[in-house]
């Protein structure tokens, strides 16, 4: 039984060699230096028995000068979130399992609560549960493998916001085109201030940008964002709000996957924009906030437009106004000249259709006139005053008449006049 | 919000005088409306180059601005 204290460590250390950089045992088995024979050790005789207490105390120490706390593969059996407020499961491997215990001050950081049959990594120290002489595991951290319990926890507060309508496309309000102002919330030492500024003063610089500070990262972080937002709110002056950070590890971004600073954003009386991270970085921020870039410089870029385009597009404004209204001069300048054609137009034909009537008229005139008898080879005789001689009576012998003749007139004289027999009355 | 109302009632204005046939009148009115708007919308950018603020929360609840040294 003479044992380095070393060599159960070495021998894991053949298996998973990465797991022990640091492994020099903390607390070496004392009692083994002081009695150098087996003899003397306690509990080597009937006489030395040692009490369970005293064996189980020994386990332990030994146990925990062992091993350092290591990083553990397995599945989550027997999952019991205890009303003490400690989570206890089990871990599984294909054929084994240790029990394992996770206090409660150290739940802080694990996002969402772990399932059974979930496959996780745990930092633990191994260590002995004096009471029932169990080998136990003391959990200081606890992931899925695969982020599956921050997928967790994201997924139920999505949902829960879901159901809240916060999520609502209808919600989403467009962005002001030019606002007089921009509040930023972030860190004042961040590089997401940094980006936005540099983006905002390139594309817009007569837009005014306020920092509104706030933590971003680690304890607290939440809080602050939170009264970061309300500050906004209350404030008013502003016409976009943009919260964000720059990239990070995931855990730094977290607080942006808060639900209550989600909930936060969501009231926000003021447009915002989330810039959180990189591209691949979606938050909660994110899909609550009127609109999302995908990092700060795009944030920046979907505030403001560029001072020139916009004052191209006024410039452009101007222009169709005055071609809107040089068209409505013109559609009333084509109406007056359209009518004029109309009139024109209209006379004209009134003009051929009075042509025309005069025509028949004349025709009907021409053909009642005595003159188209004389063209029928007939005469008339007329007095020198023009009076038709219609009669023997209007004839005296030796008085002059005139007789008209299709092509002119003839002087005639009277030599006698004879009455047609009979006609006497 | 001023650039953006100024901005939808001068593409309102443009719309109506091209669709429909108003009075001259009304036509001209529209039309200097929409210039003044513009000339307002324009002045917006064409301010000087703004500073880069903080916003503090003074005790009493009011807000104030300070220069930001980025």
């Amino acid at each position: 039984m003479k044992r380095s204290p070393k060599r159960p460590v070495q021998q894991v250390e053949l298996l998973e060699p990465q797991l022990f950089a640091v492994s020099e045992p903390a607390r070496p088995y004392d009692a083994r230096a002081l009695a150098p024979t087996g003899a003397q050790l306690p509990g080597a005789t009937r006489e030395q028995a040692v009490s369970v207490e005293s064996l189980t105390t020994l386990a332990k120490s030994v146990l925990e000068g062992a091993f350092s706390p290591l990083w553990i593969r397995g599945e989550i059996s027997n999952f019991t979130a205890h009303r003490n407020g400690h989570w206890y499961f089990n871990l599984r491997g294909a054929t084994s399992m240790i029990r394992c215990v996770l206090w409660s001050r150290d739940q802080r950081r694990i996002p969402a609560l772990p399932e059974d049959g979930m496959q996780v990594v745990a930092l633990g120290q191994l260590t002995v549960y004096a009471q029932r002489g169990d080998l136990q595991c003391t959990v200081s951290a606890l992931d899925a493998v695969g982020d599956g319990l921050w997928r967790k926890a994201l997924a139920e507060s999505t949902e829960r916001l879901r159901a809240d309508g916060l999520l609502e496309p209808s919600r989403k309000r467009p962005l002001p085109r030019l606002p007089r102002r921009v509040a930023v919330i972030t860190s004042p030492d961040g590089a997401a201030l940094h980006d936005i500024i540099v983006v905002m003063r390139r594309r817009c610089p007569t837009v005014e940008i306020v920092l509104v500070p706030a933590k971003v990262q680690g304890d607290g972080a939440p809080a602050d964002l939170i009264r970061a937002i309300a500050c906004v709110g209350r404030w008013g002056d502003v016409d976009t709000v943009i919260i964000g950070r720059g990239g990070g590890a995931r855990e730094d971004l977290w607080a942006f996957n808060s639900e209550a600073v989600a909930r936060a954003l969501a009231g926000c009386a003021i447009p915002t924009i989330s810039a959180v991270g990189h591209e691949v970085d979606i938050t909660l921020c994110d899909l609550v906030a009127d609109h999302r870039a995908a990092t700060p410089s795009a944030a920046a870029e979907a505030a403001v437009p560029v001072l020139a385009d916009a004052r191209a597009e006024a410039a452009a404004m101007l222009l169709s106004l005055r071609s809107a209204l040089v068209r409505q001069v013109q559609r009333r300048r084509d109406r007056v000249a359209h009518a004029a054609r109309d009139l024109r137009s209209g006379l004209e034909r009134d003009g051929e259709r009075r042509r025309a009537r005069v025509g028949a008229i004349a025709g009907r005139l021409n053909a009642l006139s005595p003159l188209a008898t004389l063209a029928r080879g007939y005469a008339v005789a007329r007095d020198a005053s023009g009076a038709t001689l219609g009669s023997v009576e209007d004839f005296a012998p030796a008085r002059d008449f005139d007789l008209l003749l299709r092509d002119g007139v003839v002087r005639a004289t009277t030599r006698s006049v004879h009455p047609t027999e009979g006609d006497e009355t | 919000m001023s650039y953006e109302t100024d901005l939808a009632r001068i593409e309102d204005i443009v719309e109506e005088l091209e669709q429909s046939e108003i009075p001259l009148d009304d036509a001209l009115r529209l039309f200097e409306e929409g210039v003044e708007r513009l000339r307002t919308a324009q002045a917006a950018l064409m301010q000087a180059e703004a500073r880069v603020r903080k916003l503090i929360e003074d005790s009493d609840g009011g807000f104030s601005l300070a220069d930001f040294e980025s």
